[in-house]
């Protein structure tokens, strides 16, 4: 096979010494601006990119494409120890991960998130290396009606779950879509909802109300029922990693469906942040132990964190055959591989080999190299817990504030951060679901310019969602996941014994 | 040795101190580079550009910091630059938008809360279609939309912004009406006529410059009242090969957009004609010269007097469209 061979030249351009020695240090300084006060992947990039403009081009991409690796599991990290989700894909992973971490596992917690980010990475790498010069195809059959199925399916496979009353999710979902539409809007060019305020012109940053309503709602319930963490009974060994790693393969089938769903929406534009949501949801609807999620519940990281994986390491050949950058870190490459000399597009793939075939391999060896040194950093990671909470509750503030600062180095964020804290912390009072204001939030605007194109394509039809077998498919797809909970239920009043079938079939 | 080498030491101090004096501000500290667009958009290539130039040569004595301020079209960027009036450790980037988009848009800004410093290129807009089109000149194209009104869908960036302020001209010299469909960036528009999902873009050269060596988009006409310089892109294209609009029998005859640089309001005008002093050597460098090739612009140097009467000239004409759609707020 050409792609094959391909890689093996792609191996010999990674490598070598050099590049190796650049991957161990992209991925540490990675994993330390991951977990630092709120650097975040996108803003380690920034500063790292004035350093690459004396490199080779492919010797700054293996640098930089490192430092997202390590960015990605340390904000993982973060998400599982403090409920703090350092990037918007690792939101998903706070689910299970911030209750196992209460419950005393945060070893396990960790050791689980980082082996199924690297497993899901690795998919993603092997799916785009053998798919090479079929997925920028693919990825141009996409317009608006597509990308508008593409969220509804991300949506549908989310929300329409149980826990909380449907009147208490329609209210968290609209108050989401009313913050995801501040600011600038595509498609009409007018500004909406900023009340003359020139801080919100930009809009509402998703990370901002993210740190708000998990970070700081959660250290509000934390003070208010004199909780402490327990994870000062947690077992901190490294025979503990070891344990977990060897447990892993029990979640096959959540690693297999999450991957999946990860690839799907690394290739088509939904992204990281979705296929984490996606994947989390459809595992809590079909997963075995469903009735344990949201408190601790393995499956719960496994899923959210082998999907986001995945879809980022697959959204890597689209971006570059396209030039579209899916995520900020992305974007911030992309402006380095045009100051390098380099245009995105698809000759990239015919005039560079040598870089995208070296880029592709270290994409295996930079996830390896991650993986290992992340699992070696566990117990450290673990051991915070240990610490008293009246010391580490004031550092997790500090850690907010900085990282909801400089999103945009705007002070008006930290007031906002703390509005979305007070605001996460009625809801969880009120239970009132956060997670589908979150994926509102993050699908909101996207959807909302995906949907307004189409019907301006199709001048105001609605069938333009069912006018080819790509997206009729995406569509009838959503609607079935959207529907599902309702029909299950039936079936379930119906046969109470055939619940279990799908995963039975699995 | 002795004297007359003492005096010559003494002569080229004193014409450094003069020199130093004669440039009279200098930045005291850090700079700051605002970029009104996000990270890896055309202004933010344009100001890291002129980043590395600066630091590869040593141009300036403060290192120079790049700030991405694109929330609401650059309406971000710009605020920030107003509330930082008599500032000038902080130096604006931008194009039109600076001038237009506080027509189109209620905004705490106006265009003179900012002083110009200068514009350093222009880039060109060309008239795109997909490879596969049977439309192979700009006239035949036109006459198909005046054919079939709003059947032709035009993919551009943003709304009521530099593409769809083009295609209204288009449409006011020709008759013809498109479909304006608005996506997030230029990148987005010319995947999208890649795919055959709009029929036409009026994207910038490098916009499209991916999918054209790919074989997937094809060049009608430029919107320039000369061709573009000579330059290889494909085996069989140059630049200089793509008629102006002019020649191909469409209008607007001229639209470009400019690269602008620009310092907040009330800053002395010594601290302005040092910043020209840092650009026009980032204009003498090597790798500015490629900067220019690769994105195919047009290299043009205004300050001053003439960068105020190009901005003069060219928000006029802005309005005009701005106005006619009824699009004006102010």
């Amino acid at each position: 096979m050409e792609n094959i061979s391909s890689l093996m030249h792609g191996f010999g351009v990674a490598l070598t010494t050099y590049h190796v020695a650049l991957m161990m240090a992209g991925v540490l300084l990675g994993i330390l601006v991951g977990v630092l006060p709120g650097l975040g992947a996108p803003n380690g990039v920034t500063l790292l990119l004035p350093l690459t403009f004396s490199m080779e081009p492919v010797s700054a991409i293996i640098l930089l494409t490192s430092m997202y690796w390590g960015a990605l599991f340390g904000g993982s990290t973060t998400s599982i120890l403090f409920n703090i989700p350092g990037e918007p894909s690792s939101v998903a992973t706070t689910f299970d991960g911030h209750p196992m971490a209460k419950n005393g596992q945060a070893t396990e917690a960790l050791t689980y998130a980082f082996l199924s980010a690297g497993t899901g990475a690795l998919v993603g790498v092997a799916v785009i290396t053998a798919l090479s010069g079929w997925v920028a195809q693919f990825a141009l059959k996409f317009s608006p009606p597509e990308y508008f199925a593409v969220y509804f399916l991300a949506f549908a496979s989310f929300v329409g779950l149980g826990g909380a009353s449907p009147f208490k999710t329609v209210v968290s979902i609209m108050l989401g879509f009313a913050f995801a539409a501040v600011g600038m809007d595509t498609v009409s060019g007018s500004l909406r909802l900023t009340y003359g305020l020139n801080e919100l012109i930009g809009g509402i940053s998703f990370l901002v109300a993210v740190i708000g309503l998990f970070g700081i709602g959660e250290l509000l319930l934390t003070m208010e029922e004199g909780l402490k963490f327990d994870g000062v009974r947690a077992r901190v060994s490294p025979r503990k990693v070891f344990e977990t790693c060897l447990d892993m393969p029990r979640h096959w089938v959540a690693l297999l469906r999450s991957s999946a769903i990860g690839v799907w929406m690394g290739i088509t534009p939904g992204g990281p942040t979705a296929a984490s949501f996606m994947s989390y949801g459809l595992a809590r609807r079909f997963s075995r132990n469903r009735a344990s999620f949201g408190r601790g519940e393995p499956e719960g990281v496994v899923s959210p964190e082998t999907a986001d994986h995945a879809a980022g390491s697959s959204a890597i050949l689209p971006m570059l055959a396209l030039g579209i950058p899916g995520s900020a870190t992305a974007a911030v490459m992309m402006g380095g591989l045009m100051i390098w000399g380099l245009a995105p597009g698809p000759m990239l793939f015919v005039e560079q080999k040598d870089f995208v075939w070296g880029l592709i391999a270290s994409m295996y060896l930079g996830n390896v190299v991650a993986v290992v040194l992340v699992l070696a950093t566990v117990p450290l990671f673990a051991a915070i817990l240990r610490i008293p909470f009246a010391i580490i509750g004031p550092v997790i503030i500090v850690v907010c504030a900085i990282g909801a600062y400089t999103v945009a180095n705007s002070t008006f964020d930290l007031w906002l951060m703390l509005v979305f804290g007070i605001v996460g912390y009625v809801f969880k009072k009120l239970d009132y679901p956060i997670a589908p204001l979150v994926l509102a939030m993050v699908l909101g605007d996207k959807a909302e310019d995906a949907f307004r194109q189409s019907l301006i394509m199709s001048r105001g039809s609605l069938s333009v969602f069912w006018s080819n077998g790509l997206v009729a498919t995406i569509t009838a797809l959503a609607i079935v996941l959207l529907l599902w909970p309702a029909g299950s239920a039936l079936i379930q009043r119906a046969r109470p014994q055939r619940v279990r079938a799908p995963e039975a079939v699995v | 040795m002795g004297v007359k080498t003492t005096l010559a030491a003494a002569v080229a101090l004193a014409a450094l101190a003069t020199g130093a004096a004669e440039a009279g501000w200098k930045p005291s500290k850090p700079v700051e580079f605002v970029v009104t667009s996000g990270a890896g958009g055309g202004t933010d290539q344009f100001a890291r550009t002129v980043q590395a130039i600066i630091t590869k040569y040593n141009l300036m004595e403060q290192p120079v910091v790049v700030v991405n301020k694109g929330g609401g079209s650059g309406a971000e960027g710009f605020v920030y630059g107003k509330t930082a009036s008599g500032e000038p450790h902080k130096v604006i980037f931008a194009t039109n938008n600076e001038y237009l988009l506080p027509l189109v848009a209620k905004l705490a800004f106006k265009p003179s809360d900012l002083t110009p410093v200068a514009a350093m290129a222009v880039d060109e807009f060309l008239l795109w279609v997909k490879a596969d089109s049977p439309h192979k000149d700009a006239k035949s194209f036109v006459e198909a939309a005046k054919a079939k009104p709003n059947e032709i869908r035009m993919g551009g960036s943003q709304s009521k912004d530099t593409d769809q302020i083009l295609t209204k001209q288009i449409e006011k010299a020709t008759g013809a009406r498109f479909t304006y469909v608005p996506f997030k960036s230029g990148g987005e528009a010319a995947v999208q006529l890649a795919g055959g999902h709009v029929d036409s873009n009026t994207n910038n050269p490098a916009e499209n410059l991916g999918q054209l060596k790919a074989g997937a988009v094809r060049p009608l006409c430029v919107f320039s009242p000369q061709r573009m310089a000579e330059a290889k892109v494909t085996a069989g294209l140059s630049w200089a090969d793509i008629p102006t609009c002019k020649e191909a029998g469409i209008g607007p005859e001229q639209y470009q957009m400019p690269r602008t640089v620009f310092l907040p309001g009330n800053v002395p005008a010594d601290a302005v004609a040092y910043y020209v002093g840092v650009l026009k050597q980032v204009r003498e460098k090597p790798e500015w010269a490629d900067y220019i090739q690769r994105t195919s612009q047009s290299d043009r140097f205004l300050t001053g007097a003439a960068f105020e009467a190009f901005i003069k000239a060219d928000e006029a004409k802005g309005r005009e469209t701005i106005r006619e759609e009824g699009w004006l707020v102010n």
